[in-house]
């Protein structure tokens, strides 16, 4: 925690009745980041977003925004604007006046409003729309319109909340990248609330993932998906293979740990004592498939893992296929292969024997 | 014939005979209204004698105006009660006294109006008795309206902010707007239309009241439903078919224009979004 | 600290938003009862109402008078009028959903485009006046107007007689009938508009699902149509039975001898007996015996708005 950081929200809780929705979180956001709270509906991603909006107020800790508390001041008052989920365009108002709506309230002088509105328009390339009301306009139309309303007036904080929770999936793509770029130009700084791991590891710079009002890991999108802190943060982010066994060799740079179907020599150290029940986690696209066993490449020792199995399922994408590999314990290991050639000699299938197998430094240890 | 279309003949059936026996009374009631003869059932001659009448007939007139003022004070003071009810019932899911609160705006709609006028009278005379005021009359009466419209009012805007949007109003203070710009700058125009309609509605219960307003009225307040109501006891009164007719028409004009021009704005708009969808 | 004082103005906003309506209500809507509470057990002077609570030679002394209670629990004629328009208002309710129910099922079964036009034919004669419409029965049912001579014509008077709904062939007013008639009328569109609002958003996927289950359109209608409509038929019935139980103007019109109602006997109690206890009391027992339907109909409304989606 470095102390100075343009956003920060110190043990923040919030209950409702006897439900508590956050549970003491501290985070630290910089100036310019695109900060990502990622969880599942309930987690209190949401309600943590809305006590920065002020809409709720925390039943204890402190938000501070550029060094001011922002206790006590009503949203009309706070130095921020949000992007809500249903785009909450005020039906009755042009696009025009949608977005000159909250530069009026500042009582700007009419030229000034007219300036910043042309200029926003600009930005969202709405410029020809201005005089349509919200329902003559698309889905994708729309939400610009709403990313233009809520820029306008400079705010140093920007809040989305579930930016593309309304879009259908090829727009989402597409809109993804337009909506990085838009808010990189203007370098806002920027919360994200959403349940779509996708939409985070593509548009953020740093993500904290959430469940049940709690942060379990916060980092950038490459360190929670390749170094997940828990079991459960490993299993939400993408798909991975999580084996339990017991740590049988612990070195400062390399641990061994014993599952019930094989071996794993896991190439970084962890704090722990041998004997201790831990889980190796193992993302499906680390492992490779064959027919023959792999071993490292030259003539190192044989540290690269290995185990045998039955084909049990497979499931192909076009670009890539599971294998549902069935080992001797009945645990089954997902191992994802992208189809690099369009034709294969000898495709594996259902039924056949197959060896997986993985460097020492796939894996990751998890004692939580 | 099989089941389907039965069903279709059948229902059409029930709706001309439900419409029939809806408009029925009100079609023979305006056609007597033309009729020249002192009995109005018994078909003579055409005739538009009746409604020369109406412009010298001093009650019937003096009845309107003032049944006319009435509509209007209630109809006003209608909306506005009613909307402060219907903000106080969706804004705030708990407060003390709820229940009651809930149960008093929405009993008068079913309430017998003979029970309300009543107990209203009745408070009115001790209030009377103790404060001096308010005369029975012109005030009264609209208090007993204003009873009766509220309840109306109530639910007609209670409905309409129930279905709007919450984010409308948070993103309206998320940009700046205060409490009371909210209100005026967004929630306002939103339920436009049903303020209208809970206007129009109470105006409507209020010009045509009988029970509340004979309660109600003091000496030389007689509203036009009074009137109509006292030749009515009597027997059957070809001036009652005249000025029946008259509201009548100016009802259904009001109506099918409303009707009109709400169905076509909805065709309008939807035509809109689809040709926005497909962009 | 602005925190604190936008704290204090909204909070005085939110009193004022209750407030108004509420203390409002409290004086023009719950003191009123109270009073007719009050007036019912007391004794009638000459021109006002004597008081409840007497201090004299230092004594409070209560004299409420349980007289009226008395008098009107005994007198058989209070009992029967009670019950008649009791009676009466059940018929009303029940012909009214017979008559109602198919209407607003084809209403809501109608192509898409021509339900506006459906609806609002039914809401006109709803904000034609009250007054005017139940006249007009009377100009049908008077004798020599057409209708009568219609159903003196057909023999369905006969029927009617033998019925006991009027009291001889060719007098068609001033009997159950026309009164029946005539609040049927009336209160029709009360028992269509919350039926049709309920049955026009139904999900007809929920048929075709019970179709493809097997069910006939018979039966499909009994299980499914029927319950998921119980909000609106309880809703309609009780938008009619309750005004129904008081009605005071269509009996008074088309009414007669034969056919008592407690809206009247509270009319003329007051105005033609000027009887102001009197009338209280029957006022309180109307209350006690509509107050079960009252709060059935006041949990409606409550869930209704709340399961809004």
């Amino acid at each position: 925690m470095t102390a100075g950081a343009f956003l920060q929200i110190r043990d923040v809780v919030k209950d409702f009745g006897g439900h508590r929705a956050v549970n003491n979180v501290s985070l630290d956001i910089q100036k310019g980041e695109i900060f990502a709270l990622l969880g599942s509906s309930g987690c209190g991603k949401t309600t943590l977003l809305r006590m920065l909006g002020g809409f709720e107020t925390p039943t204890s800790g402190s938000i501070l925004l550029d060094g001011q508390d922002l206790a006590g001041l009503p949203p009309y008052e706070r130095p921020l604007n949000m992007m809500f989920q249903s785009y909450a365009l005020f039906p009755h108002l042009s696009v025009w006046e949608n977005i000159a709506f909250g530069l009026k309230r500042d009582k700007l002088p009419a030229a000034q409003v007219a300036e910043r509105v042309d200029a926003m328009l600009k930005l969202v390339q709405l410029g020809k729309f201005a005089q349509r009301k919200p329902h003559q306009l698309s889905g994708g139309q729309q939400q610009r319109v709403a990313l233009a309303r809520s820029l306008a007036k400079k705010p140093q904080l920007l809040l989305l909340d579930e930016p593309l929770g309304a879009l259908d999936k090829k727009l989402r793509e597409e809109t993804q990248i337009e909506l990085v770029n838009i808010i990189e130009e203007v370098g806002v700084t920027c919360v994200m609330v959403t349940h779509d791991q996708e939409e985070a590891m593509t548009m953020a710079s740093r993500i904290a993932v959430m469940s049940e009002g709690r942060l379990l890991q916060v980092g950038a999108p490459g360190e929670i998906y390749e170094t997940p802190a828990t079991r459960f943060v490993a299993d939400f982010i993408g798909n991975v293979n999580l084996m339990d066994g017991t740590l049988a060799v612990d070195e400062p740079d390399h641990v061994q740990v014993a599952c019930a179907d094989c071996s794993h020599h896991v190439g970084h150290g962890i704090t722990g004592t041998e004997g201790m029940p831990v889980t190796v986690a193992l993302r499906p696209e680390k492992i490779r498939i064959g027919r023959e066993a792999i071993s490292a490449p030259g003539d190192a020792p044989p540290q690269f893992n290995r185990v045998r199995g039955t084909i049990k399922d497979m499931s192909y994408f076009g670009s890539y296929t599971v294998y549902h590999l069935q080992l001797a314990s009945g645990q089954i290991l997902k191992v994802s292969t992208s189809n690099a050639e369009r034709h294969r000699e000898h495709p594996l299938t259902w039924g056949d024997e197959a060896w997986a197998s993985w460097s020492p430094t796939s894996p990751v240890v998890l004692t939580q | 014939m099989n089941a389907a279309t039965v069903n279709r003949w059948f229902g059409r059936g029930w709706l001309s005979l439900g419409y029939l026996f809806l408009y029925l009374p009100i079609a023979t009631l305006v056609l007597f209204s033309f009729n020249d003869s002192p009995v109005p059932n018994v078909w003579r001659s055409f005739t538009l004698k009746w409604y020369a009448a109406l412009a010298s007939d001093g009650e019937m007139l003096a009845g309107l105006w003032l049944s006319l003022k009435i509509a209007v004070l209630t109809a006003c003071t209608s909306v506005v009660l009613g909307t402060f009810a219907a903000f106080a019932l969706v804004k705030y899911k708990r407060f003390g006294g709820r229940t009651l609160f809930s149960g008093m705006v929405s009993a008068p709609l079913v309430m017998p109006e003979v029970i309300v006028g009543l107990s209203l009278l009745l408070m009115l005379v001790s209030m009377q008795h103790w404060l001096g005021f308010p005369e029975r009359g012109l005030m009264t009466i609209w208090l007993g309206h204003l009873l009766l419209g509220m309840a109306y009012a109530t639910v007609i805007v209670q409905a309409r902010l129930h279905d709007l949007n919450p984010q409308l109003e948070e993103a309206a203070m998320d940009l700046g707007a205060r409490p009371w710009q909210v209100f005026t700058l967004v929630t306002l125009p939103m339920i436009g239309q049903s303020l209208l309609s809970a206007w129009l509605l109470t105006f409507t219960l209020s010009l045509d009241d009988v029970v509340l307003s004979q309660f109600l009225s003091g000496p030389g307040a007689t509203t036009m439903p009074l009137v109509i109501f006292s030749r009515a006891r009597l027997g059957l009164n070809p001036s009652v078919n005249a000025v029946a007719t008259l509201i009548i028409l100016i009802v259904s004009i009001g109506v099918i224009a409303a009707s009109y021009l709400i169905a076509r704005r909805e065709r309008a708009r939807a035509l809109d979004m689809a040709a926005a969808a497909r962009a | 600290m602005s925190g604190a004082m936008n704290g204090v103005r909204r909070s005085a906003g939110k009193l004022a938003v209750i407030g108004v309506p509420y203390v409002w209500l409290l004086i023009f809507f719950l003191l009123p009862f109270l009073i007719i509470v009050k007036i019912s057990v007391s004794e009638m002077g000459a021109v006002s109402v004597n008081d409840l609570v007497t201090y004299k030679d230092g004594v409070l002394s209560l004299s409420p008078r349980l007289g009226n209670y008395a008098t009107v629990a005994r007198d058989d004629l209070y009992f029967s009028t009670y019950l008649s328009s009791l009676k009466y208002a059940a018929v009303t309710t029940v012909l009214c959903l017979a008559i109602g129910y198919p209407f607003a099922y084809f209403m809501a079964r109608a192509r898409a485009t021509v339900q506006p036009a459906l609806l609002m034919l039914v809401m006109l004669p709803f904000w034609t006046s009250f007054l005017l419409r139940v006249y007009a029965w009377k100009g049908l049912l008077t004798e020599h107007g057409w209708l009568f001579d219609l159903i003196t014509a057909s023999g369905v008077d006969r029927l009617l007689a033998a019925a006991n709904l009027i009291p001889a062939p060719g007098q068609l007013m001033n009997t159950p009938f026309s009164l029946v008639l005539g609040m049927t009328y009336m209160y029709l569109p009360f028992m269509i508009l919350p039926l049709y609002s309920n049955l026009s958003k139904m999900d007809l996927r929920l048929l075709e699902a019970a179709s493809d289950l097997g069910a006939t359109a018979w039966v499909a209608f009994w299980k499914i149509t029927v319950p998921l409509s119980k909000a609106g038929i309880i809703a309609g019935s009780m938008l009619v039975f309750i005004p129904c139980v008081g009605e005071y103007v269509v009996p008074e019109l088309l009414g007669g001898p034969q056919t008592q109602m407690i809206g009247r006997t509270l009319w003329d109690e007051f105005f033609s007996n000027n009887d102001w206890p009197i009338a209280s009391t029957v006022a309180v027992v109307m209350i006690l015996l509509i107050i079960v339907p009252l709060a059935l109909f006041n949990k409606y409304q409550a869930e209704a708005t709340e399961a809004r989606p």
